[in-house]
């Protein structure tokens, strides 16, 4: 039994399981070992060699330069600012952008010590001024913390020659004005096109 | 004479199925409370009972029926009942109001550290859905030295007012606090990366201006309303006060901003051998002064002062009837123990004209005599709650 309580143990490290939603997942992989357990394992196995950070953009796939990266057909003069990779995630399931992403690695948070060395920066600015970039999209995330870190980069790009923008802020797609809070609303006001 | 005050004809006329009362509440593992009922109707509510009774808990439970850390400003895990090993507590209710009645449900369940919420039974995305129901203000007897204490805690109070109308102020005051911790950690280590810094220093201008500005309006509206009063309760006169306030009154926000902005930025060398900010909205105040006497709130008598401090609460009461169209749960903990015949007759006149379902605390019955059929009497003995009328 210590290989199983080893497999919750890990199970419940993962982000949004607690000890005893573990237990259930690795229950529901002892009752399917040769549908799930296995396959499971050999995707993990697979994925742990294959998996790289692109030296590029800080993206994750199985190739360094990422797929993204190497895409001849994206518009490389737009770059587009992400705290964490899941947010590039987010940006590519619209189908929408075409450009490059940069994926800083988190946000400014002196609370919590991480400080411009421990993001992906100086590789943004380095991209900025030596490829040909013209427009920077910040897409960081509406927190304290997030426009902090859109505050910081918007200063550290003065020098190199490209337009620096931010994702609109206001109206969700769907959403009724009656239901939005006096934030929202005033932002969306001002943002107005 | 002083019957005239609470004349038939002075009570709340409106639509009755609009007014803020809480109907139904269930307490479960609350301080000293192991379970109790209240099944009442819109009419307002008196506890009377010997002191250590529960009257103020009961009032704390209400009190966690908006956002926030309740009357007594508690920490989570103090409201456990600490008996039979027992961890968490629950808050239920039916609250009714312009959007009909709605279950409300809070507490602290086992081992977790965040209030939660339950709209309907089903769990809601956060305390600000509370809001958009309930509007509670509290009077209680640590008040008392509200205009003699430091000025934080008259910023809560006058933030909590704003909160009553402005659901966003709270997250902007949080935004400001978490921004200005940040800095200060920066300075405290040494070394700061200045562009770091500005940009923490942008966000603090961008909302201590917003901060500011809805402090000044709610003062503004409130100063207004308590010119507008009458009866024995004194004319406040009301200002929201500080650096940022004054550039504000001198010229537009975004100057006040660049102001901030500036300041801030030439203070932190200061700032980091003081370890605190020098200027922004958290070194405002709420200053109240006595209108006719001319006299700032922290120099009128005791009883002044509290006669001032109700004159307020009673202005942003018929504010929030007249703008959201029902007037807030008051909670009056030991208030009319201390007022005169006159003041007191007052003060049950407005909250009746008001419509206003206030929770009043006794110790004696006798002293609510005027209000006996206008109320629902309970009477709070260990930790029990007895309807008695």
């Amino acid at each position: 039994m210590r290989e199983v309580e080893h497999l919750i143990q890990l199970l419940s490290r993962l982000p949004g399981l607690g000890p005893r939603s573990a237990r259930r997942a690795a229950l529901h992989l002892i009752k399917k070992p040769e549908t799930l357990m296995e396959p499971l394992a050999k995707a993990l196995n697979t994925t742990a060699a294959a998996i790289r950070t692109c030296s590029n953009c800080g993206n994750v796939d199985t190739v360094d330069p990422c797929a993204i990266c190497a895409d001849t057909e994206r518009d490389g003069s737009i770059l587009c600012v992400v705290e964490e990779v899941a947010d590039l995630w987010a940006l590519e399931r619209t189908d929408v952008f075409s450009g490059r992403y940069h994926v800083l690695g988190g946000r400014l948070s002196a609370l919590d010590g991480i400080g411009p060395e421990d993001l992906n920066i100086p590789g943004l600015i380095s991209r900025a001024e030596t490829q040909a970039i013209t427009e920077v999209i910040l897409a960081t995330n509406l927190t304290v913390d997030g426009q902090t870190t859109a505050h910081y980069l918007t200063d550290r790009l003065t020098a190199a020659n490209v337009t620096v923008t931010q994702l609109a802020h206001g109206v969700p797609v769907g959403g009724e004005l009656d239901y939005l809070d006096d934030g929202t609303l005033t932002a969306a006001l001002r943002a107005r096109r | 004479m002083q019957d005239a005050a609470i004349a038939r004809n002075d009570f709340y006329t409106g639509p009755a199925d609009t007014r803020l009362a809480v109907t139904r509440l269930r307490l479960t593992d609350f301080r000293s409370y192991q379970r109790a009922e209240y099944d009442g109707d819109a009419r307002p509510v008196v506890l009377t009972g010997p002191n250590g009774a529960g009257k103020t808990n009961m009032l704390e439970a209400v009190s966690f029926l908006a956002p926030g850390r309740g009357l007594r400003q508690a920490r989570l895990s103090e409201i456990d009942r600490r008996a039979d090993g027992v961890v968490g507590w629950g808050v239920a209710a039916t609250v009714s109001g312009a959007s009909g009645p709605v279950d409300l449900g809070t507490g602290r369940e086992q081992d977790q550290q965040r209030r939660t919420v339950r709209l309907n039974g089903v769990p809601a995305s956060g305390q600000s859905t509370l809001a958009e129901y309930v509007s509670v203000v509290w009077l209680t007897p640590q008040m008392d030295r509200l205009f003699l204490d430091g000025a934080s805690a008259r910023r809560r109070f006058l933030d909590r007012l704003v909160f009553g109308f402005d659901t966003a102020h709270a997250g902007r005051v949080g935004s400001y606090e978490h921004a200005m911790r940040e800095r200060l950690r920066l300075l405290k280590a040494g070394g700061a990366d200045n562009v770091w810094l500005s940009a923490l220093e942008e966000t603090m201008a961008e909302r201590g201006v917003a901060i500011a500005a809805a402090r000044q309006d709610m003062a503004h509206r409130l100063a207004r309303a308590c010119a507008e009063g009458t009866g024995p309760f004194p004319r406040a006169g009301i200002a929201a006060t500080g650096d940022v306030e004054t550039w504000l009154d001198n010229g537009p926000a975004l100057a006040a901003e660049d102001r901030l902005r500036e300041q801030l930025a030439q203070s932190r060398r200061t700032d980091a051998e003081s370890g605190r900010t020098a200027v922004g909205p958290h070194r405002s105040d709420f200053s109240v002064w006595h209108l006719e006497k001319d006299m700032p709130a922290d120099q009128c008598s005791t009883g002044e002062q509290k006669a001032l401090l109700i004159a307020v609460v009673l202005a942003d009461a018929r504010l929030q009837a007249a703008e959201r169209g029902a007037a807030p749960l008051l909670l009056l903990d030991e208030v009319v123990a201390h007022l005169d015949a006159e003041k007191r007759q007052a003060l049950f006149a407005e909250i009746l004209s008001l419509g206003a379902q206030a929770w009043l605390t006794g110790t004696d019955r006798e002293t609510f005599a005027e209000l006996e059929s206008s109320v629902q009497f309970f009477r709070v003995a260990n930790a029990a709650l007895e309807r008695t009328s």
